[in-house]
């Protein structure tokens, strides 16, 4: 086989809107490529999500069904995917760039002594050897690089909302099943409790409030709560967002984090309020429809990709825009 | 109890927040040119950071790693001046542009050199490539436990038990030591360290010791670069930014009010 192999994620039952990205991705290399286009799944229970999986018209959809699988455990998640990736041996194999991707891509990259390119946001096949070409931001997002690596499987994880989404097509792959030799002593790392938290979904918001270093102190956020109360009046949904570094000095919950390494959005308003505005945060915000800047340094970044600037102490400005917002 | 021995590795890289204005893309090169001050990866800074507070609590003893072709030992001495116990330097022009299975392994032949250890901590990521593979790597080469993105990391008993990010919260895991972990931002920004003590350090006479591949690599040969095949700047960003002026806050204030009543 060389197929082109996806990591499907199954969330709540079904495939989550990342695996449908991939499969774009991967439907597009495998036809450059002329290769099969498959799927592996891995969990406890997941005969529903494979039947989904097979409906997008994959070749092959591969399912890693056993009850230790339940739940993310990185040991015997990798432990199975080395196994198939032997059994499937894939010229090309993608994973999301989420949480799971992150772990199992440079692990299993080694185990199977092949390079892995994370959060990609392009793939291609280089016409003069075949060789993947993978895309992806460096420097905070302050350079694209293009690298190409020897090695198979070729490996790269894949930034979610960057790839179109594949459709649903007549005609089914065929299900394959493999059987994952795991055991519990496999289990290096011990899961001792899960801890949901009540977690903001910034990438629903309409308005977010943004604070970073600059708002010199934790109480900071409290001014913004007010102006994000004034602006849900006539906003619709308004959350608070912020910088990493706001985050580091723990001022707030890094699921408020926007950025690289926090959440990558498109609000019709962005209000950034005492944040300079590094890479890694802009390339979270950037797409913002308008941007709207206060910061007391004129030079800072924030101001070179807004729309409209305030430059001035948010301490004293936002106060009297609370006042006149009411107005409104 | 016995003493914890800590290995961080940690990273000098650019200031990964330098304005805009002084990075540019040596296309031709295939280089990001970054006109600002090295610093330490922020990542790693919080790794240090979280090293440090176990060593609040325990018995402990952390050295830093840096690898590069060539690293300063005055942007490294910060992790002395912070509290770490001892800085190791891995220089080697053989180091430039390394993949990350090269640079874990790398590590993985230091820390083998230097023998005892209890936990290894890495940023997430680094801030120039941003890959986020290295950690992960290493604690497989040496066949470790291994904990991806921590927010909080404490030791007990001969484990560690981390809070690890996963979406919608976090998971509580444990492990037995020798382990590795890397480190997310949640776990705190590293202490603040006075200017008596940073210049005390930068002065200080203690020599850093150096060691080169042929010190302790053991499969040179074998270290591969990252296969970069173009690189390029990104799609301008840049919008033109209308200043809302005033004489005073007020003013502003009431323009910026404006803005918000035309964009509703």
């Amino acid at each position: 086989m060389s197929d082109v192999l996806i990591l499907g994620e199954v969330k709540e039952g079904s495939l989550d809107m990342r695996t449908l990205e991939l499969l774009g991705a991967g439907k597009k290399l495998a036809g450059d490529l002329g290769v099969d286009l498959s799927v592996v799944l891995m969990g406890d229970s997941i005969s529903g999500a494979a039947g989904e999986a097979a409906s997008y018209g994959p070749d092959r959809v591969y399912k890693l069904e056993h009850p230790l699988l339940k739940g993310f455990k990185a040991d015997l998640w990798l432990k199975s995917l080395e196994q198939a990736c032997k059994e499937i041996n894939p010229k090309i194999f993608l994973m999301s760039h989420s949480f799971i991707g992150m772990e199992l891509g440079p692990r299993l990259a080694c185990r199977l002594n092949t390079r892995l390119t994370t959060d990609c946001i392009d793939l291609s096949i280089d016409p003069e050897d075949g060789l993947l070409l993978r895309t992806k931001p460096v420097s905070g997002g302050n350079a694209i690089s293009v690298f190409k690596c020897p090695g198979e499987p070729q490996l790269a994880t894949v930034r979610g909302k960057v790839f179109e989404p594949v459709e649903a097509v007549e005609g089914k792959g065929e299900i394959v099943d493999i059987v994952p030799e795991i055991d519990e002593s496999m289990v290096k790392v011990e899961s001792l409790e899960i801890v949901k938290e009540e977690v903001i979904a910034l990438d629903k918001a309409d308005v977010v409030v943004a604070g970073g270093s600059g708002l010199g102190e934790e109480d900071g956020f409290e001014i913004l709560q007010g102006l994000s109360r004034a602006l849900s009046k006539s906003f619709g949904s308004v959350m608070i967002g912020c910088s990493r570094v706001a985050v580091d000095k723990g001022w707030i919950s890094s699921d408020h984090q926007v950025g690289l390494t926090g959440s990558m959005i498109s609000p019709d308003i962005y209000v950034a309020v005492g944040i300079s505005g590094a890479i890694q945060h802009l390339v979270g915000m950037i797409h913002s429809k308008k941007i709207i800047a206060i910061n007391t340094d004129p030079n800072c970044n924030m101001f070179k990709v807004a729309d409209y600037g305030v430059v001035e102490d948010y301490e004293k400005v936002i106060p009297v825009l609370i006042e006149k917002l009411e107005e409104l | 109890m016995k003493e914890i021995r800590i290995i961080i590795c940690a990273k000098e890289i650019p200031d990964p927040e330098a304005p805009l204005s002084d990075v540019s893309v040596d296309a031709e090169r295939m280089e990001v040119i970054v006109d600002a001050p090295q610093v330490i990866s922020p990542f790693d800074e919080n790794a240090l950071e979280a090293a440090l507070r176990i060593k609040e609590d325990t018995e402990a003893r952390i050295t830093v790693l840096s690898l590069g072709k060539k690293v300063s030992d005055t942007v490294l001495r910060k992790s002395l001046a912070a509290g770490a116990d001892e800085l190791i330097l891995l220089q080697d022009d053989a180091f430039e542009k390394l993949d990350s299975h090269s640079i874990a392994s790398a590590l993985a032949d230091a820390i083998r050199k230097i023998g005892e250890y209890d936990l290894i901590l890495t940023g997430r990521q680094a801030g120039d490539w941003d890959s986020g593979q290295v950690g992960m790597i290493l604690g497989e080469i040496l066949g470790l436990p291994c904990i991806n993105l921590a927010r909080e990391i404490k030791v007990e008993d001969g484990n560690v038990l981390v809070k690890k990010n996963i979406p919608g919260g976090y998971e509580q895991v444990r492990a037995r030591m020798p382990a590795l972990v890397t480190v997310s931002n949640e776990v705190g920004e590293l202490r603040y360290i006075s200017r008596t003590k940073m210049l005390k350090m930068l002065r200080g006479a203690a020599s850093i010791p150096s060691w080169r591949g042929e010190d302790f690599v053991s499969g040179r040969e074998e270290l591969q670069k990252m296969g970069i095949v173009e690189l390029s700047s990104p799609p301008d960003m840049r919008r033109d930014c209308e200043f809302l002026d005033g004489a005073t806050p007020d003013e502003k204030a009431e323009k910026l009010a404006a803005v918000f009543k035309a964009l509703r």
